[in-house]
Formats: C-alpha cells, structure tokens, sequence
C-alpha cells in the first residue's frame, strides 16, 4: 500500500496502484486518473461506463470485457476505442474500484 | 527472477491443433494480449482452422482417447476404454463447454467476435486451406485475410511467436 496526492488529496493505493478504498473516490479522482493513463478527457459515454463499473461491483458482480460488451452501454470496441491500451483494467482503476481478476 | 520493466507489445499466436483445449488456449491468449494493450495477430493452421470454420468452429471436441490428463468428474482416473464408446466423447465436450459458459468464457465463435472488436488481426493459413478445400465463404465471415507463412512471418515482425 502507498500513498499518493491527486486531485489535491493524498489518498491510498494499493501494490497495483487501485484505490484502496472506494470512500476515496471522487470525479475529481477520476478525472486526474484518467490523465495519467492517457486519457484527456473523460466524455459522457466514459461516465456511463464508470457508473455501469461501479454499480456492477457493488453488486458483487465479476467483472468481464465479455459482461461489459453486453452492458447495453458500450459494445466492445467502443470500450476499447474509449479505454486505450487496457480496457478492463484502466476502467477499473479510474472507476476506483479493485483489479479484476479474471483472464478472458 | 524480477519482472521485466519492459513491456511486451506485440504476440502472434499460431493455433495449429482442432481440439477444445488447443483452440481455447490460443483465443485466451490472444484475447489477454488485447486486454493488457499488447497487439495481436491469431494464425490458425492445419487442424487448427476448424476453429475458423463455419460448420466446426462451435462444436470443437476435447479427446477421450490419448489424453492422459483426463479424469472423471471428481478426479478418479478415466478409463480410456470408455473414451471409445459413441456419444461419450461429445458428452464429454458438452460438459467442458458447459463448465467454460459457467466462467464466463465465451464459445468459439463469440471468442473470435470478441478479438475482432479488440483490433486482434485473424488469420488462416493458406496451405492448410487449399489443402483441406476449404472456401471464403465456409470461415469465419470476419478473419481478416487467408495468408502464407511468409506473410505470417512478415506480420509477426517485432513481436513474440507464440506456438500452441
């Protein structure tokens, strides 16, 4: 575990650089996440995606590129188009919510 | 030993054998590949191309004869005289498919959907296609192109080979 300032906040992340609590997160968070792995800017279609996120892991749900394809919020190209370089785990990290474990 | 700093950026996996766990161990690995950012091309030949072929690709078989490493449900030994039976190779393959779907692992053909909507690069080989007879329109509708193993090498470039 680590500690790191964002947005003005110094919060704690855990060995793969997550949040280690999901109380921390804040669009603020997100947004400042998002520019260090190379997104500028967050769109209305990369909130829905990170609202989708969290809401399915609140509910104890596994998450999956598979699952989120068929979320009826992005298809997965578009998730792809929208989280470069490592969807899952980019969506994941600024939605503030664990590392999936999954490997498909 | 450490992890190395560096990143892999690009793999190219050869599918070359037709049964379940062949093919499935090519598409999890090149699926990953696009998951973690890495660019990646799929090249399946000989055997291999069943799962690129229409009528097949979504009925693949796991063998009950010659696999040592099958068990019964349970892990007691599988004895291979009941491999040979008709029907227990495809009851078998039925529960394995079964027991990917319960893990969220896709069937074939969604496989190959979902490493074309992932910018994975799908390839068959064109020896093996003229050799089994095969036409365009009897393989998967979105592989990208039928290419020679030269081509292979030459889209391959830069990257890791993978041969499964």
């Amino acid at each position: 575990m680590s500690q790191k300032e964002i947005a003005g906040v110094t919060i704690d992340f855990d060995e793969s650089g997550y949040l280690s609590k999901f109380e921390d997160w804040s669009k603020e968070i997100a947004t400042a996440l998002a520019k260090e792995n190379g997104i500028d800017e967050l769109t209305l279609k990369h909130w829905e995606v990170i609202e989708y996120i969290q809401k399915e892991v609140q509910n104890g749900a596994a998450l999956s590129i598979r699952k989120i394809g068929k979320s009826g919020v992005v298809d997965i190209k578009e998730f792809y188009n929208l989280f470069p370089d490592g969807p899952l785990k980019k969506a994941t990290l600024i939605s503030g919510v664990p590392k999936p474990s999954g490997c498909v | 030993m450490a992890e190395s700093k560096e990143k892999i950026k690009k793999v190219s996996v050869i599918c070359a054998k037709g049964s379940l766990e062949d093919v499935y161990a090519a598409l999890v690995m090149t699926n990953g590949a696009r998951m973690e950012g890495i660019e990646a091309n799929i090249f399946f030949t000989f055997f291999g191309l069943d799962a690129i072929t229409k009528k097949k690709m979504n009925k693949l078989h796991t063998a009950t004869v010659g696999n040592p490493a099958m068990a019964m449900p349970g892990g007691l030994p599988f004895p291979t005289i009941l491999g040979v039976l008709p029907g227990v190779e495809a009851g078998v393959s039925a529960m394995m498919r079964k027991g990917m779907d319960d893990l969220d692992i896709p069937p074939v053909e969604e496989f190959l959907d979902m490493i074309n909507a992932a910018g994975g690069k799908i390839y068959g080989c064109k020896l093996a296609v003229d050799m089994f007879k095969l036409k365009r329109e009897d393989m998967y509708d979105d592989m990208d192109s039928i290419i020679t193993i030269g081509e292979f090498y030459e889209k391959a470039a830069g990257g890791q080979i993978i041969f499964t």
